[in-house]
């Protein structure tokens, strides 16, 4: 079978084995880009060393809900560092959905975390090639800076093929769930 | 969860993902979430789009201090937050919004009551519970309203709403939604803005209920 990608590797080290040169990497990785991400959303410097901080320690501990068939590294972590962002912004906790139970007898079917793997590699290809207007909107959207109702996601991005798979992923949950009691 | 034919749009989706929406609303996304496998795909599919916005980012140092304050942290032992999982009909985010305790329900008047979750400058975010039958009041919307039912049914204008499905209504719709036979009908419904009333005694109440 084909290897998984340098991050899903780093981040299966660190949910199984609690890998700190794993985690090492990871961190080289995503802080200095989450600091970019904090600094252009207009955090201060101290408060974007909070959040990095915050969200750095939070994929250390909830390592445990990742899960490479329905979710990409970069956007579990982009996640966390939004969240946390926003509690601290909003002095808040922010609503999340219930977690899935996940088995733990079962291990990742490697074909599945490829297939997504390549999903997520296809829409950063796509948003590489977005025109500089579009892929400005598009970063505004999601770092939060337009209303709900100045979102309007007609990019182009392939992100019908990305939700097909991250469903096949959970269908074969519920079925192993289902298997399970 | 099958069945659910009224979802949330890919726009509020987005928006609950970059963290845009006040939380009232995202209050209900989360709880939709919760009972929908299609929107938690498309959750996570917008996600991974916020993955490739970060992922392109211009690093920016974070000095070794910062690196060793959260390498020296990963031994910690720290208490773990509360996990709330759904109690009945309600689904995990509604029961931490309650705290874990039972809903205290209000009078609405005959065969219509409501639990007041939240109300300030976000919006006001409440549970309804409208016996079969019974008709919600006829009302307008100031901005915009969702509406997701976590028990039962009720219909209007639009069409059927039952178990999961979520109603997101504008300014511009009017209508008149009645609780279907069966089981009493419980809502979770989110405004930015307070509901208007068409007829004369709700709006009486209005002050008084909070409606
Ligand atoms: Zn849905
Ligand atoms: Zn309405």
């Amino acid at each position: 079978p084909r290897t998984y990608s340098e991050q899903t590797q780093w981040m299966l080290a660190v949910r199984d084995r609690r890998d700190r040169a794993a985690f090492c990497a990871l961190f080289d990785y995503f802080a200095p880009r989450m600091r970019g991400m904090m600094m252009k959303s207009g955090m201060s410097s101290a408060v974007a060393d909070d959040i990095v901080q915050d969200a750095m320690l939070s994929v250390w501990r909830k390592s445990a809900s990742f899960n490479p068939e329905r979710a990409d590294v970069a956007g579990w972590i982009f996640q966390i560092a939004r969240n946390r962002q926003i509690d601290i912004i909003r002095k808040e906790r922010r609503p999340v959905p219930e977690e899935l139970a996940t088995p733990e007898t079962t291990g990742e079917h490697a074909e599945q975390v490829v297939a997504m793997e390549q999903e997520t590699a296809k829409l950063r290809a796509a948003l590489a090639t977005l025109k500089p207007e579009q892929r400005d909107l598009v970063e505004k959207a999601y770092l939060g800076e337009l209303t709900h109702s100045e979102i309007q996601i007609e990019t182009g991005l392939p992100l019908g093929t990305i939700k097909s798979r991250i469903r096949l992923g959970l269908e074969r949950l519920r079925h192993e769930l289902k298997g399970a009691r | 969860m099958s069945g659910i034919r009224h979802h949330i749009s890919e726009g509020l989706l987005a928006s609950y993902v970059a963290g845009s929406l006040p939380k009232p609303f995202s209050l209900v996304v989360a709880a939709h979430v919760s009972l929908c496998e299609t929107c938690r795909a498309s959750i996570a599919a917008h996600e991974a789009v916020g993955g490739a916005i970060l992922d392109d980012f211009e690093p920016i140092d974070v000095g070794d201090a910062l690196r060793d304050r959260v390498l020296a942290q990963l031994n910690d032992e720290v208490s773990p937050e509360p996990v709330y999982t759904a109690r009945g009909p309600l689904p995990a985010p509604v029961v931490e919004a309650l705290a874990g305790k039972e809903p205290k329900w209000r009078s609405l008047g005959p065969g219509a009551k409501q639990c007041i979750l939240s109300d300030d400058a976000q919006g006001s975010l409440r549970l309804l519970s409208i016996e079969p039958g019974m008709e919600m009041p006829d009302h307008g919307h100031g901005g915009l309203e969702m509406t997701l039912v976590l028990q039962g049914a009720f219909t209007d204008e639009t069409g059927r709403f039952g178990r999961g499905d979520c109603e997101v209504a504008n300014d511009d719709v009017e209508h008149t939604p009645i609780a279907a036979a069966g089981e009493v009908c419980i809502c979770l419904a989110a405004t930015d803005a307070p509901l208007k009333f068409n007829s004369i005694l709700p709006r009486l109440f209005q002050p008084f209920f909070r409606i």
